[in-house]
């Protein structure tokens, strides 16, 4: 039984590209109702293969841990494109424990992300389009997690991408979805560029392109040497490995390029619930992950990797206190918390001091780990403020509250979720951040420690904000709000379940099986234990971010808001405006690309270039009119031509040369 | 029938079809156009027919092939002028099977593309057939006379085809474009003389001149006039100013047709006769040619961005993507090669789906600028949807047929170890980001955002529209899902060319 979902694994994909080609092709404009449930019909048997697989690859691999000491398989794979006679691109299914745990959460929350959108997307004119893309979507995200190779992964990190494009787009007559959409594809396509430079780089040095391969710690001795182009010396390995994190750094949507991820936040809530929370974004974090031994042999790669999350976490976090509109809130929020998973694993490389050197395994897998839970009870914010917006139709918290009575299973699992994302002992959130945490303390990355925990207090300050603005205080609404959709409110209270109990019952998983590929691990005995007042302090500071949301808007009484707000300093400025980056992006496009690139090169090329091509044209005109005068059969005209040369001869043969 | 005379029939049929439409009345449109598409449609399976027969003999012939030397298959070889050594020398390798295969595709969807055009039809499309019968030529020819015979019969027509019946400037753009290819087809001219008189052997014979090294007195001019003389057909840069003007004037089939396959000449020719016969030229010549052609991407995709007009914005992007197919002939690596070979055909049906796509809609709409235009998808989605997928493959979407091309070139080039074809190679991938901007773009303005309510009585595709366009876009869903099949037509073809290239 075991094997069988083994050797049938590619199902997992195949079913959700058998839907959407059935609904995209044909079921979508002739039955949207049957198209609808067809797709979640196989999302859900899309979930049962990845339950089965997760199975299977714990009784055939995690279960016999001497037959397979790195903990991998390859199963399914075929040649896909022959390049040259040595280099061969293959397609395939790479189980590990991080993939495997990718598989689950993308089909798990596919399929109950697809049964909220029954009810959310109903009546809309795009019912089957909408169902067809997002089941081409999870397709390619499966394919992305259980690539083989990274040019595998470069395939679907593309799909994905598009997909993420059309369904920001998806209300097409929109246009600011159509413009967060543009802004969100040439974005990534522009950190993919240097994503594909990387591929092409290390794919020449090595000759390969497969995970294990590039893992090996040989391949980073044969990349450890210096490339010299005309005297410029750089190191491969760290060129090759910051290309390939750009890719990463552009999808998990890091400081500066994520001012794609809040505009994406058009496109209809069930998408941004799967795509921009749970699943497409955390790629960048699945890709560092995935090539942590190659990443791991570069110091400047982790540092930088380390540096970037870091600086998001906090700078997300801050943005994320001043904005109003809740779905924005929260895409600010999960730039946050990937800060945190990226971070994570930058800081698993262990300050250098005489004793401790290395690698520390607990810093990868509490990035994996808070991967799982994060992805839950996102989300479940996600689809609770689905649930809020399609009752009172609008984004604005400021005009939201006292929807505590009317959207009670809503209520609760926000409830359970904010606390959860805070860090509250015993939620979900809470086990995950505290490893993270602690990853970075033991590693020695002070700085970086600080930044986390000083986050979490803000970010419980950020999330009670909002939950008390849009749950408690005075109700806006006069008139009778609808009940709560059942399809949608199923959902949401599904998903509650893991936000508040799967940190608890996963630590140990995690623990166990997700430290394999440290090929430069740390030795554990050396390293800081683990001290009672870290969790103790990082609950404290949440608790207290948690009182002071209280005091602020909790309380049906927003004077202390508005005295802060009223004295709008340039901090306050900058931070409302996200630090003016939208601004500087669009100077950079706008003015730099457009106006003074390609508008130059327009003109340069219809008068230079043409313009070259119309003057030998004239000139050659202007010569035949001339030899057309001296033919135009007037006896006149030649008799005095002939006159001329006559005498031109004669003048010439007098002259003393 | 075997497979010389089937060569023979895939270049005669058109030329039998256009006579065919000679003696119909010229008020029966119905019965020209059929006539059309039967011939078309009839030459595509002989040409389908090819290239099972190619694809039996090269498995068989797989092992023990001398890889030092092209390998011909059905050829024929009479001589024609015998005083002179010309000779009507046929045949095919994988290259001319693949650029057959992809030419017959792209005059079966033009001629339905063009199923609604009503002036002069019977002129139109008996030039069209004699158009197409001098490609067909080009690709089985292997004698340099014939070839460029045939050549002169491809690019005549044009003149015609857009003088008359295109749009805009056409006068003015169908003299450029045949001015401009005819001083090209000057420089093609004087290098096959050059290397006639110069080969001792006094041959057109490609394959016998592949084997005579040239002196390098006449390759270092010989070169660059073959390079420059076939790239003008290629787009190379600065002498690729006849495209943007003659295609948008173009009709929609001789778009198709001059996009999708006569840019195709050009490339074919680079590597056919330019670097296949004089490679130390090439190698003399190849940092030169190696920066023109990157401006050509880089500038090509630029001069898309500010363009407002569809036809003008795929123009730019046909530069330079057409100049992806010769930056990979330039990387001079197996690798390359084959990437610049699978990029003549993705691009080849890219361009055939845009121009058709742009045709019907410009039908529609009477507009071709794109600010004009907004929120179609509502009104024609299956037009619209098929437009996303020819702008996804144009930036290069894997699981679409650019992606593969583009990808092979990219690793192709980065293997020479050259600096600058490594600089060049950086530059070319970071472009990928330019086409995303100008397709992204289009689409945009054209397809998405809200609905010009001028536009609110239009239809969607007709199903002799819809024919077209379903068939390119399962042929470019189907080359970049499974690319295997094609990369085996051609992987046997360029052994050789790469082992003389770099001999």
């Amino acid at each position: 039984m075991a094997d069988l979902f083994l050797s049938y694994s590619y199902l997992v994909l195949l079913w959700p590209f058998l839907a959407f080609l059935i609904i995209g092709l044909w079921l979508g404009r002739y039955n949207r109702r049957a198209a609808g449930l067809l797709s979640v019909l196989f999302s859900g048997l899309s979930m049962v293969c990845g339950i089965g697989i997760t199975y299977g690859y714990y009784r055939r691999v995690l279960a016999r841990p001497h037959l397979f000491p790195d903990k991998t398989l390859l199963v399914n794979q075929f040649d896909w494109l022959n390049i040259s006679p040595d280099l061969t691109v293959r397609m395939g299914i790479y189980l590990d424990p991080i993939s495997v745990m990718m598989i689950v959460v993308i089909t798990v929350i596919g399929f109950l992300v697809q049964i909220y959108s029954l009810g959310y997307m109903e009546g809309d004119e795009g019912f089957g389009r909408f169902f067809a893309l997002l089941s081409f979507f999870a397709f390619s995200m499966l394919g992305l997690v259980v690539a083989t190779n990274i040019f595998q992964m470069y395939v679907f990190w593309e799909l994905v991408g598009v997909s993420s494009y059309v369904l920001i787009s998806f209300w097409y007559h929109k246009p600011a979805a159509v413009t967060a959409g543009k802004k969100a594809f040439i974005i990534t396509r522009f950190a993919d560029a240097f994503f594909l430079l990387g591929i092409i780089m290390v794919g020449y040095f090595i000759g390969n392109f497969d995970f294990q391969d590039l893992n090996a710690p040989e391949t980073a001795a044969i990349l450890n040497k210096m490339f010299m182009v005309k005297g410029i010396g750089v190191n491969l390995l760290a060129l090759s490995c910051l290309l390939i994190f750009a890719g990463g750094w552009g999808k998990s949507a890091m400081f500066p390029l994520h001012i794609w991820l809040p505009d994406a936040m058009e496109g209809p809530t069930p998408v941004s619930a799967i795509i921009h929370s749970a699943t497409m974004v955390v790629a960048g974090v699945f890709l560092t992950a995935r090539m942590f031994p190659l990443f791991a042999a570069s110091a400047l790669t982790l540092t930088i990797v380390q540096l970037v999350g870091a600086f998001t976490t906090l700078f997300a976090a801050v943005i994320a206190l001043t904005q109003h509109d809740i779905k924005r809130i929260l895409a600010y929020s999960t730039l946050s918390q990937l800060g945190y998973m990226m971070f994570s694993l930058g800081a698993s490389q262990v300050v250098d001091n005489p004793t401790t050197a290395g690698i520390n395994p607990l810093g990868y897998s509490a990035s994996m780990f808070h991967i799982f839970t994060h992805a839950f009870y996102k989300c479940l914010l996600f689809l609770g403020a689905g649930a809020i917006i399609h009752t009172i139709h609008t984004n604005d918290i400021g005009r939201m509250g006292g929807l505590r009575k009317a959207m009670p299973k809503t209520y609760w699992s926000m409830l359970a979720a904010c606390l959860a994302i805070s860090g509250i002992f015993p939620f979900a959130g809470f086990w995950s951040k505290d490893e993270i945490l602690l990853g970075a303390w033991q590693s020695g990355h002070y700085l970086t420690f600080g930044v986390g925990l000083l986050s979490s207090g803000i970010t419980a300050l950020y999330m009670f904000r909002l939950f008390f603005m849009v749950f408690h205080g005075q109700t806006t609404f006069g008139r009778q709000l609808k009940t709560e959709d059942p399809l949608m409110s199923f959902s949401i209270v599904i998903l509650a379940i893991p936000t508040v109990v799967a940190g608890y019952f996963s630590k140990e998983i995690f623990s166990a099986y997700f430290s394999s590929p440290m090929v430069w691990a740390a030795d554990k005995q050396l390293l800081p234990g683990h001290p009672l007042w870290l969790p103790v302090c990082a609950n404290l500071l949440a608790v207290t971010g948690i009182i002071i949301a209280w005091y602020l808007y909790g309380r049906g009484d927003l004077s202390h808001v508005r005295l802060l707000t009223r004295r709008r300093g340039i901090g306050y400025q900058l931070v409302v405006n996200k630090l003016y980056i939208d601004e500087l992006y669009l100077f950079v496009t706008h003015k730099i690309i457009f106006s003074y690139i390609a508008a130059p090169i327009k003109w340069f090329d219809r008068h230079i270039v043409d313009g070259a091509v119309n003057m030998v044209g004239r000139f050659l005109h202007i010569c035949g009119t001339g030899i057309r005068l001296a033919q135009n059969g007037q006896l006149t005209v030649y008799l005095g031509a002939t006159a001329i040369g006559i005498i031109l001869l004669y003048v010439l043969g007098r002259l003393p040369i | 029938m075997d497979g010389s005379t089937l060569l023979t029939s895939i270049w005669l049929l058109p030329f039998l079809t256009g006579m065919l439409i000679v003696p119909v009345g010229r008020a029966n449109h119905q019965l020209i156009k059929k006539i059309s598409l039967t011939g078309s449609g009839f030459n595509l399976v002989l040409i389908i027919w090819l290239t099972l027969l190619f694809a039996a003999r090269v498995s068989l012939a797989e092992t023990g092939v001398d890889t030092r030397y092209t390998v011909l298959y059905f050829t024929l070889n009479v001589p024609w002028f015998s005083m002179l050594n010309i000779a009507y020398n046929i045949g095919v390798d994988g290259i001319s099977v693949l650029m057959l295969l992809l030419t017959g595709i792209v005059i079966f969807c033009g001629v339905l593309a063009s199923w609604e055009l009503k002036e002069q039809a019977k002129e139109f499309f008996i030039l069209l057939n004699v158009l197409v019968g001098g490609v067909y030529g080009v690709f089985v020819s292997f004698d340099l006379f014939t070839l460029f015979l045939f050549y002169e019969v491809a690019v005549l027509p044009m003149y015609l085809l857009i003088g008359i019946w295109g749009t805009g400037d056409k006068e003015y753009s169908a003299m450029k474009l045949t001015l401009m290819l005819v001083a090209g087809s000057a420089l093609i001219f004087a290098g096959i003389l050059a290397m006639y008189y110069e080969s001792g052997i006094a041959s057109f014979d490609i394959l016998k001149l592949s084997r005579i090294r040239f002196p390098e007195s006449l390759q270092v001019w010989g070169f660059p006039a073959l390079f420059i003389g076939f790239g003008l057909l290629g787009g190379l840069f600065p002498f690729h100013t006849w495209s943007p003007d003659g295609h948008a004037s173009a009709p929609t089939a001789v778009s198709m047709l001059h996009a999708g396959v006569l840019m195709k000449l050009g490339g074919y020719g680079c590597l056919r006769v330019a670097m296949y016969l004089m490679p130390e030229g090439a190698q003399m010549w190849v940092e030169f040619f190696l920066v023109l052609v990157t401006i050509n991407i880089v500038y090509g995709a630029f001069g898309a961005i500010r363009q407002t007009d569809l036809k003008y914005i795929t123009a730019y992007s046909s530069v330079s993507h057409c100049g992806l197919v010769l930056f990979g002939l330039l990387a001079m690596t197996y690798v390359g090669l084959k990437g610049a070979v699978l990029q003549m055909v993705s691009h080849g049906l890219m361009t055939a789906l845009f121009f058709a796509l742009i045709g019907m809609i410009y039908s529609r709409t009477r507009t071709r600028q794109i600010h004009e235009m907004g929120g179609l998808m509502k009104v024609m989605p299956f037009l619209s949807v098929a437009f996303v997928i020819a702008g996804l493959t144009g930036l290069g979407l894997p699981g679409l047929s650019g992606f593969v091309a583009e990808a092979t070139i990219f690793i192709g080039s980065f293997a020479n170890a050259n600096p600058i074809n490594r600089i060049c190679t950086v530059l070319a991938v970071l472009s990928i980001v330019i086409s995303a901007v100008y397709i992204i773009r289009s689409a945009n303005f054209a397809i998405n955002g809200p609905l010009n309510e001028k536009f609110n009585a239009l239809s969607d595709a007709t199903l002799v529209e819809k024919l077209p366009i379903a068939i390119l876009v399962f042929l470019i869903c189907g080359m970049g899902i499974l690319p295997g099949w094609i990369i085996n037509l051609v992987n046997s073809a360029i052994e050789p060319i790469v082992n003389n290239v770099t001999r």
